[in-house]
């Protein structure tokens, strides 16, 4: 039995720690920008969008750190479109996030056409066990825990932003934003200047999923690098009840449930590979399910989001 | 639509705004087809050429009407799935999963049943598709309704769930072992797919696609069941005033619009692809959000904008084959059209009359207050 389980946990866990990060960054990206009281569904786009950007930039440069930089530059310039369009008046967040989704990845597409064949320079990845001066019998945990250099940067940003959120000036003007628009304008401050602002960092953010989708492991640019991700990180948010620390133990779960697919086959399990891949979507419903009340704020929900209410 | 009590102007004020209606997307996509010409040529793509080829591919010759109008087709089924819904209060997005199972329930029919070979047969195959369809999209207004999930969210969470289903089943046990390099499931029998209008290559469905439009616009803007769905979409206040069954009326036009994409599947199955493959997922869904927002959630107005975007896609193999362009290159004039067309809303309602009024003012020089207290230094 253990013959088979070891793998198989091994390959769940490598999955979670490696799919987990660009849900990670996403979500709290996603987070940032639903903090100060708009919602962003565009995300989606921006993250194939900046996927497609990290896998140029660091094949243009030769250096994958150019290309995380690249990515959150395309990432925070998709997102403050949207910032901008939703300060229009009767423009609505909603339908700007659904345009942009089509708009990223259109864009995606078509500029990275060149890149489906090259390869490029990857990120190097972070030896847990050696960092940690242990060592596992097993190979394959040890391949398991090679984890993407960007996670230990997304941990400690999902902290950063829970000590900005409670204890900066910076974080209380983005919750202040987000929870009353009206209150905000009395103190003297501008509530789309905030928001555009929140919208564009957390686009820079999510477009840091989108390096970690191309540059690390399996790592290569292709038209199905990201089918919902972006989505279902925003589902997350709901989930992780617009808190940044439990947005990692939600992006962990779901790189978990994404890993079960490959996880059985390569055990020799290959039967309903299809299906598996639908469990972190039919997952996330359930879980929206049993967090959402009918006519009930979610709590912890910033009092101005619409698809909350 | 005018306020009422606004007196002798009334028709004058309503006559503007309509014209402004209808103006506004039309600049919309006037300043998209500029802007993604600006695109290519920043790729050293000629845009006067793209332009040409662009209404060239789409409406340049009869070959290109008939794949425009074959384009149009689901298009139109697509768009409804997102207009009904709207005209109730939701955005629902994932007409994609409920095309993609329509088409897997016309393909299972077969598996199921015999069929009579001749047009009771595609009504059964087609009714099949608008079923499963209409369930798909009445579960996720169903999940906002009961327990507050986000529609939008939830309508694309089961539009990937529907596609792994499908290919599932398609790969699987519903396979033509016939089908080595493509999985498909059997084909469906000859006498029953849906052949060209009077021997051209435009299909039954386009017809089909036009009387659903117009037959829900009029159901819609002149029944007491339409008239309803828009109160609760317009005002769900109002409507729980008058005690309308909100819930009930939400789920209906979910049905109906799903039920639409999923007939939209079952009519690409039976009058194009003959059998159930990874072909059907060809984003019709993604791009029927498009269109009815340009629409406006009008069905009657979708059938316009549904040829058009269908004349885009049909010219899109040309741009591709003539000028080298990526086959995305469509995407991205949907996804710039798309965020002028929710940009131009920010202009609907300008009082011009006023805004000239102030532009000018403000080029005037500026008057000194007499009494100010600023000194000349």
């Amino acid at each position: 039995m253990s013959d088979i389980l070891l793998p198989f946990l091994a390959a769940i866990l490598g999955g979670a720690l490696r799919v987990g990060v660009p849900f990670l960054f996403v979500s709290l990206g996603e987070c940032l920008t639903e903090k100060s009281g708009r919602i962003n569904l565009g995300l989606e786009g921006v993250l194939v969008l900046s996927a497609m950007a990290a896998f140029g930039g660091s094949f243009l440069t030769g250096s994958p750190w150019m290309g995380v930089v690249v990515a959150a530059a395309t990432g925070a310039a998709l997102a403050l479109l949207h910032g901008l369009l939703c300060s229009l008046p009767r423009v609505n967040d909603v339908a700007t996030g659904i345009a942009l989704m089509l708009l990223g990845t259109g864009l995606a597409f078509y500029l990275g056409k060149p890149l489906i064949q090259p390869q490029a320079a990857q990120l190097p990845p972070l030896d847990v066990l050696h960092m940690m001066g242990a060592r596992s019998s097993s190979a394959l945990f040890q391949s398991a825990l090679q984890v993407n250099p960007l996670l230990p940067v997304g941990l400690l940003l999902a902290v950063a932003m829970y000590w900005a959120f409670g204890r900066t000036r910076w974080g209380l003007l983005v919750r202040l934003a987000g929870d009353s628009a009206s209150a905000t304008k009395a103190l003297g401050y501008s509530v789309n200047g905030i928001r555009i602002a929140a919208t564009a960092a957390g686009g820079a953010i999510a477009g840091l999923g989108g390096a970690s989708l191309t540059l690390f492991y399996p790592g290569s640019w292709n038209e199905g690098i990201s089918s919902g991700q972006g989505l279902i990180a925003v589902a997350l948010v709901i989930f992780a009840r617009w808190s940044p620390l439990r947005c990692v133990g939600a992006a962990l779960l779901f790189g978990g449930a994404g890993a079960i697919g490959p996880a059985l086959q390569s055990i020799g399990i290959s039967s309903g590979y299809n299906l598996f891949s639908a469990v972190p979507y039919v997952l996330t419903l359930v879980i929206l399910v049993i967090s959402c009340r009918p006519g009930k704020v979610a709590e912890g929900s910033p009092g101005e989001l619409s698809s909350a209410r | 639509m005018g306020r009422p009590g606004a007196g002798p102007r009334f028709a004058e004020v309503t006559m503007h705004k309509n014209v402004v209606d209808a103006l506004l997307p039309i600049g919309a996509l006037i300043g998209a087809l500029l802007l993604f010409g600006l695109f290519v040529w920043l790729g050293g793509v000629s845009p006067v050429e793209t332009w040409a080829l662009l209404f060239k591919g789409a409406f340049g010759d009869w070959f290109s009407w008939q794949n425009t109008l074959t384009r149009a087709a689901p298009l139109m089924l697509t768009a409804l799935c997102v207009a009904l819904p709207a005209r109730a209060g939701l955005v629902i997005i994932g007409g994609e999963g409920a095309l993609v199972l329509g088409g897997l329930a016309a393909a299972a029919v077969p598996y199921l049943m015999p069929l009579p070979g001749n047009i009771v047969g595609t009504f059964i195959v087609c009714v099949a598709g608008f079923a499963i369809g209409g369930a798909w999209i009445a579960l996720a207004g169903a999940l906002r309704q009961y327990r507050g999930v986000n529609e939008t969210i939830s309508s694309l969470l089961l539009a990937y769930t529907a596609i792994a289903i499908f290919k599932q089943l398609v790969e699987g046990p519903m396979r033509d072992p016939a089908t080595l390099n493509k999985p498909s499931t059997r084909a469906l029998a000859e006498t029953i797919q849906i052949g060209g209008i009077f021997g051209s290559d435009v299909h039954w469905g386009f017809v089909i696609g036009v009387v659903a439009c117009l037959a829900l616009g009029v159901w819609l803007a002149l029944t007491a069941r339409g008239f309803s769905v828009r109160v609760v979409g317009g005002n769900p206040r109002t409507a729980q005033l008058v005690g309308l069954p909100a819930s009930g009326l939400i789920l209906l036009a979910c049905a109906l619009g799903g039920g639409c994409a999923g007939l939209a599947g079952a009519i690409e199955v039976a009058a194009v692809h003959t059998n159930a493959n990874a072909s059907l997922i060809a984003g019709y869904g993604y791009a029927g959000i498009l269109v009815s927002f340009i629409a406006r959630h009008s069905p009657v107005a979708i059938i316009p904008v549904a040829i058009l975007f269908g004349g885009f896609g049909a010219a899109g193999s040309l741009l591709q084959r003539r000028l080298g362009l990526p086959d995305a290159s469509v995407q991205v004039l949907q996804g710039i059209a798309f965020v002028l067309i929710l940009a131009s809303e920010a202009l609907r309602g300008v009082d011009w009359k006023a805004a000239g009024e102030r532009f000018r003012r403000s080029m005037q020089p500026k008057e000194v207050p007499l009494n100010s207290t600023v000194k000349p230094t």
